[in-house]
């Protein structure tokens, strides 16, 4: 997130949501949001093919079509453009290309987008005008934005909306990635990604290489790596032979399993670590056990960049091992010595080769935690970004056409599927489905299908239907709904015993971010 | 514009518009209270805030009396005392007192204010209600024999959550909670969030997961972050015997920056899974399609032994990890540490993108 999470309740004047069922996902963020509507009177608009629980409060609600989020954009910012309702001295004080996206948006009017979106042009008409005449607007997206194959166009486009209203830099504004795992701001943050170092210091900038050669005392590869969906069609191929997996569980989470799990098949060796025997480490050669929250010391960094003290309140279970402890053990026998005495003697080691988090250590984290860039120890952490300038300087506008999804409905798979989160459990479903009331309260998964469609095809609520699509099929239960668009199916993919991703799409990525478009697949809904 | 006042003998300053009870509590006074909280909206209901400004009539609730210039004011006079046991009997006429097999027990304010002011009994008869609600749902007990009308849960479910799932039923002695049409929660707007329980301040709403593991009040408490999505709420996890018994709120701003205290059904409910049998405890090596326990130094001898055969085989890039949106920081680091420095690869990634 450019801004902090308590701004969402306190200074934003509207919010405009895409792509993100905040209640369900973000529970507390959704709580703040709700607050800031009803007691402080601000605007909401949710975009979302789904009528989520934030739509009943909205001032505008757009049930578009999936995958048609870029139209959406260009067609709020032609409003916005033709309107006179764009920031002048911003955009010309703080952005640069301002003309060729324009001239883009100028190909979308709202008519236009709105008849690819599937929504009225008075509501792209009126959002536009919330968005653009609020004080501070604020604009969140989690997942529903990013995974598409035009994911990173969708994100530019948000940024394209923030920077034409100048809603970047000041208190309840912003762009604002809502993100979905307690530690995947931290992830990024420590160069778990095949391009970067910490602090997104690139592989191939060699002056970045030579302070990590220096700091490891060894050479390093200059290469860009593979990504995790890469990872899988490689070692399908044959190329990537050994995998070391670290508390995922890819076998659930990835897009379309039986491709995954021809992959892991084919591999000659596969170590997982993990807390429990997940469907990945079910395949694995050799299982290490970790440890959960629970048992050990460190940080997370949420999705506001703050980075907070993460306490070990029990003992191992077992002959498990803290998983610092295990990756140590591991380096030194292949050869390259690691030993540290306590997760703070790393993150002192991290501090030194992290400009964004040069300033904290464990003492500053200890109450309320730090928001990065935090670069010198009286420095106060930074809760909005791109107050006086962005990292490039002036903030680029990007010309963005429509593209449609890589999978479009036909004869054959006439429906759209689209998959996300339940409030009721979290990703792969390892942990929650061993939470005892949380998985007695929803312990199977449901295809949610609009009334209409469920009429149509004379599925009642309750019934177990099968949905196919090009990579196989699963059988679950129908929960007949009305909020959602009559063509769309939503199924969660917390589910092994139905899990979504044996339908989802692993040809086709995201060019630039890798990302696989689940959200859009193309199916077929079948009474048994 | 500070404003001057006297209580209990104390004179100090506070800004005009500071409610009694604050200035109280500014100057040292213990104020016992049950309807108010500092995060909700003032419902100045339950009376046991009472004090006695010099001068005046009545005895007034100090949470929503404004503090006013010149005021005197004794929090424990003689008539405070009565009015304050007045309340705490009515309060006893329909509490089931079973303090004994209480989850509250040692953090309730009824017991606490009836220790205080000696009451051991009600001289007043009521009707017991019967008003414990068999729900089915496995998250929240609600025992509302407990309750003390306070309202706090109906507040924080309209002001904290926005749920808005529960309110007041009845009136006058018939007064109690209830979802509308008095049904269960499942069937009603409720999110299991449980900011009722971490507002109740009695016995009457409580955690069916945690129930019988430990009472909140003799459990140690360590203060961590959330495992669940990314929002990072601060959340206490309560620890008997080295073992993870339940979740309880830290409320303070300073310790829990993001939430307030504030969670949702996972991160107040979904603890469980800590104790799982299922954990694994110790490693595994597979022969034949099935796999053995093995110790540490086979498990990592083999493992460092086939990862460097297939490196010196087919070289570093043949090898790849995904490592965890889940774990800490200082873990990610060194498993990029790893695969780049002992392996030699950029491969590493983690689920990002999923």
């Amino acid at each position: 997130m450019t801004n902090s999470i308590n701004e969402l309740e306190n200074d934003a004047k509207c919010v405009f949501l895409i792509g993100t069922n905040t209640t369900e996902n973000h529970p507390v963020i959704g709580y703040k949001i709700r607050q800031n509507v009803l007691k402080n009177g601000a605007k909401l608009i949710v975009a979302d093919p789904r009528r989520i629980e934030l739509a009943e409060l909205a001032d505008v609600y757009l049930p578009f079509k999936p995958g048609t989020d870029v139209a959406l954009f260009n067609g709020m910012m032609n409003v916005i453009i033709n309107e006179g309702l764009a920031d002048r001295k911003f955009i010309e004080s703080r952005t640069e290309g301002y003309e060729a996206m324009a001239e883009v948006v100028e190909k979308y009017p709202p008519e236009v987008a709105a008849e690819i979106c599937g929504v009225d042009a008075a509501d792209i008409i009126k959002a536009a005008r919330l968005y653009a005449e609020s004080e501070a607007s604020s604009v969140c997206y989690a997942m529903g934005l990013t995974q598409h194959t035009t994911g990173t166009d969708n994100v530019k486009s948000c940024c394209n909306l923030a920077l034409l209203t100048g809603n970047l830099g000041k208190p309840g504004t912003g762009v604002n990635p809502l993100r979905g795992q307690n530690n995947v701001q931290g992830a990024c943050d420590m160069g778990a990604l095949p391009v970067v170092f910490t602090a997104y210091q690139a592989v191939t900038n060699d002056e970045a290489r030579a302070k990590f050669e220096k700091a490891w005392g060894v050479t390093l590869s200059g290469v860009n790596g593979l990504t995790l969906t890469k990872t899988i069609n490689k070692a399908y191929e044959g190329e990537v032979k050994g995998l070391i997996v670290v508390g995922e569980n890819p076998m659930v989470s990835d897009p379309d399993l039986h491709h995954v799990e021809e992959a892991l098949d084919k591999l000659d060796f596969l170590l997982v670590q993990d807390i429990f025997l997940t469907e990945t480490a079910k395949k694995a050669d050799v299982v290490l056990p970790g440890v959960s929250f629970a048992e050990k010391d460190g940080t997370f960094s949420n999705t506001e960049r703050r980075v907070q003290r993460v306490r070990k309140a029990i003992s191992n279970k077992g002959d498990a091992r803290q998983d610092w402890e295990i990756l140590c053990d591991l380096s030194t026998r292949l050869g390259y010595p690691m030993s540290y005495n306590s997760p703070e003697e790393i993150f002192e080691e991290i501090r030194t080769l992290t400009p964004s988090y040069a300033g904290m250590n464990y003492a500053r984290l200890e109450g309320t935690g730090l928001p990065w860039p935090c670069p010198a120890e009286d420095h106060p952490g930074t809760p909005i970004l791109h107050k006086e300038k962005f990292n490039r300087g002036l903030g680029l506008f990007h010309a963005i056409e429509y593209l449609e999804p890589a999978e479009v409905i036909n004869e054959e798979y006439p429906i759209i599927l689209t998959t996300g989160r339940s409030l009721y459990h979290y990703h792969t479903g390892t942990m929650t489905r061993k939470a005892k009331g949380l998985d007695e309260h929803m312990p199977e998964n449901v295809i949610q299908i609009n009334s209409a469609l469920a009429k149509a095809k004379n599925i009642v609520d309750g019934e177990i239907v099968k949905v196919t699509t090009r990579r196989g099929s699963i059988k679950l239960k129908a929960e007949v709904i009305d909020g959602i668009r009559e063509n769309v199916i939503f199924t969660y993919f917390h589910f092994a015993e139905a899990a979504a991703n044996v339908l989802t799409n692993a040809e086709v990525l995201d060019p630039v971010a890798g990302i696989p478009e689940y959200k859009v697949s193309a199916a077929r809904l079948e009474k048994l | 514009m500070d404003i001057k006042l006297t209580i209990n003998g104390k004179e100090i300053e506070v800004p005009q518009g500071t409610m009694l009870l604050d200035a109280c509590r500014k100057a040292g006074a213990d104020i016992p209270t049950f309807c108010y909280d500092p995060d909700l909206k003032l419902a100045g209901s339950c009376r046991m805030c009472v004090v006695q400004p010099q001068g005046w009539r009545n005895l007034v609730a100090s949470c929503v009396t404004p503090a006013q210039n010149g005021m005197v004011i004794d929090t424990e006079s003689p008539d405070v005392v009565e009015a304050r046991k007045v309340v705490l009997e009515l309060m006893l006429t329909r509490h089931k007192l079973t303090c004994h097999t209480c989850e509250k027990d040692g953090d309730c304010n009824l017991q606490d204010y009836c220790y205080r002011y000696g009451v051991t009994e009600s001289r007043f008869e009521g009707k017991i209600h019967n008003l414990f609600k068999d729900d089915s749902n496995p998250f929240i007990e609600r025992d509302y024999d407990k309750c003390v009308m306070c309202t706090r849960c109906v507040r924080a479910c309209e002001e904290i959550t926005g749920a808005r799932a529960i309110n007041v039923m009845d009136r006058g002695y018939h007064a109690h909670i209830a979802t509308a049409f008095d049904g269960e929660l499942e069937d009603s707007p409720c999110v299991f969030c449980g900011q009722c329980i971490m507002v109740c301040p009695v016995g009457a709403l409580t955690s069916k997961i945690a129930a019988g593991k430990g009472k909140p009040a003799q459990n140690e408490k360590v203060l961590t972050t959330c495992t669940y999505c990314g929002t990072g709420c601060t959340l206490e996890l309560n620890v008997k015997n080295d073992e993870i018994v339940g979740v309880t709120s830290n409320r303070d701003a300073e310790w829990s920056p993001v939430n307030k205290g504030a969670l949702c059904v996972k991160g107040r409910f979904g603890w469980d899974f800590v104790n799982s049998p299922e954990r694994l405890t110790t490693p595994l090596i597979k022969e034949n399609g099935e796999f053995r326990p093995a110790s540490w130094d086979e498990a990592l001898d083999l493992a460092a032994e086939k990862i460097n055969g297939i490196k010196e085989k087919y070289g570093p890039d043949s090898l790849s990890m995904f490592s965890s949106a889940r774990v800490t920081n200082e873990e990610n680091y060194l498993a990029q540490k790893l695969m780049r420095a002992a392996i030699g690869s950029n491969n590493v990634d983690h689920c990002a993108r999923l």
